[in-house]
């Protein structure tokens, strides 16, 4: 059964083209990780799927129903940066899920509902290891314990569908590592399918049983903005993913990519 | 060393230069002006103020029978009070409608920012035909001279919450409403606290302006009525309490920020 599936789809912003022609069918559970060089429509991709925007031509269905128009709690999203309220302790930030679910006037449960709320809560920080950090507010904490809540914040809905958008980019290595662990525990532990822009071949290998390159297949170089990116290579890693020699072919064609890039593309991507 | 870095080693010492000096300069004008003419108005000496100010606080007015500097602080304080309170619940209101919802925005949006062009001193006027001289107009003067602006700033404040958290709340599954009152809310009262100390200026401005034209107590009353004779003694012992008065409102606000909003400058720092 697929999960996510985008059929035909094209976005453009006036004349400028970011995406062109993506098919992309996920089945339920699968981890796609979509990569390629910076501004080539990654983000917009996950932005389509979220419905934070909506695309010019094609279709987008979830679990065989087409998109709704708007973000829903079907599709969880952990952003790189703003992803948790700082005005929110780091528990109630976790909390706020369950409260909009259950309090659908005023999101805000009171007595024997907010202790089970907070009890759920607090089995979500536990497994994300932030269980002692439940009073702190978000400004105190690290970059790394920020994500791993945006993370628990995002599952506590059992969402179908996990979006990433270079979630891990901004964390140091040693965090990373950590955090690419929680994540694949997650993963495995639930149904849901995610979905992970990086802009980190390694991260993609390593996490993804899916990976997806974007880039443009036809460039018109006195009009950059004429053709966008499509599914250029689109890699089932479930039993490769080991496999080190396709790794590095894999790594020195994106290399050679890059080098093909116009100078200033290639400046961009290599940021 | 750079005079750009040269740094104080206590504010203080400094932060009062410019108060001493001021008295030192008035004393002296004052001394002077005194010892030419000892019936002069315009620079009562510090004595004369003082027993002015006394007299006024703590000794019954025979024809009103009250306290008058304290009866004037009370009715003043209560108007502006009046106007601050509703126009801050009326700019929240207005505001966060504004910020959210992008029809509202498109209806009012120039609406507003038309009438924060209007000057409230010229429909002054158009408030005493409406509602008559009494306590209504100069209270709705303070209103319509600081809701417009402060409508503006808190609906530009909730655009400023990044777009992650819109997103993020609605796949939580948030009702506007519901990311309205958890997410909206009260991230943009502590933003009302600052449009409110900003908005305290105008506020007095129009308090006494109203005051000045049409009332019978009042701090800017009392002092456009002690003009006609000079009454300096009067006049600058009240020019000094508002003064206070204005800095310590500020001050109440500031701490009430810091006190119950501490996450938003930890956040911003």
């Amino acid at each position: 059964m697929t999960s996510v599936s985008l059929r035909g789809v094209w976005h453009e912003y006036g004349d400028k083209v970011v995406l062109e022609n993506v098919h992309l069918d996920l089945p339920v559970h699968s981890f796609c990780a979509i990569a390629g060089p910076s501004g080539c429509g990654k983000s917009t991709l996950l932005r389509l799927i979220l419905a934070q925007e909506q695309p010019s031509r094609g279709t987008i269905t979830i679990d065989g129903a087409p998109r709704p128009d708007e973000p829903q709690a079907d599709r969880g999203v952990v952003f790189q940066r703003y992803s948790v309220f700082p005005h929110l302790s780091v528990r109630a930030n976790v909390m706020l899920g369950l409260e909009l679910e259950r309090a659908p006037w005023l999101g805000r449960l009171f007595g024997a509902a907010r202790r089970q709320a907070r009890a759920e809560a607090d089995v979500f920080l536990e497994a994300v290891g932030l269980a002692d950090d439940g009073d702190r507010f978000p400004h105190a904490l690290s970059g790394g314990m920020r994500q791993r809540l945006s993370i628990a914040q995002a599952l506590i809905r059992r969402p179908k569908v996990l979006l990433l958008d270079e979630a891990f980019a901004a964390l140091d290595r040693g965090t990373r590592d950590s955090i690419h662990e929680l994540v694949l525990r997650l993963w495995a532990e639930t149904r849901m399918t995610v979905i992970m822009v990086t802009h980190d071949l390694q991260e993609g290998f390593r996490l993804a049983t899916r990976l997806v390159v974007l880039d443009k297949v036809r460039r018109d170089p006195h009009a950059p903005d004429r053709f966008g990116a499509t599914v250029t290579y689109d890699l089932k890693l479930d039993r490769e993913r080991r496999d080190p020699r396709l790794r590095l072919a894999l790594e020195r064609e994106l290399a050679t990519q890059e080098r093909n890039m116009p100078p200033k593309l290639r400046s961009a991507a290599a940021l | 060393m750079r005079w750009m870095n040269r740094r104080p080693r206590h504010v203080w010492p400094w932060a009062i230069a410019p108060f001493i000096a001021l008295i030192c300069i008035y004393a002296v004008g004052s001394c002077v002006r005194l010892s030419e003419n000892a019936g002069d108005k315009l620079m009562p000496g510090g004595f004369t103020l003082f027993q002015t100010w006394y007299a006024m606080a703590f000794e019954l007015d025979a024809r009103s029978g009250v306290y008058r500097f304290w009866q004037d602080t009370l009715v003043s304080l209560v108007r502006l009070g009046l106007g601050l309170t509703i126009a801050a619940g009326c700019s929240l209101a207005l505001g966060v409608g504004l910020g959210v919802l992008p029809l509202a925005r498109a209806t009012f949006g120039s609406a507003v920012t038309a009438a924060s062009m209007v000057p409230a001193l010229a429909v002054l006027p158009i408030l005493f035909i409406v509602f008559g001289v009494g306590e209504v107009s100069k209270v709705a003067l303070i209103v319509i001279g600081t809701l417009p602006c402060m409508v503006r700033d808190l609906a530009q404040r909730v655009r400023e919450i990044p777009e992650e958290q819109w997103i993020k709340a609605q796949t939580l599954g948030a009702s506007t409403l519901q990311f309205t009152l958890r997410v909206v809310l009260p991230q943009i009262l502590p933003r009302l606290i600052d449009s409110l100390r900003l908005s305290l200026g105008p506020a007095w401005l129009f308090l006494i302006s109203g005051e000045a034209i049409s009332a019978t107590s009042g701090l800017g009353y009392r002092i456009f009525l002690v003009r006609r004779y000079l009454a300096m003694d009067v006049i600058l012992p009240y020019v000094f309490w508002i003064t206070l008065l204005a800095f310590l409102l500020d001050r109440v606000l500031l701490r009430v920020r810091a006190r119950r909003y501490a996450w938003i400058d930890a956040e911003q720092a």
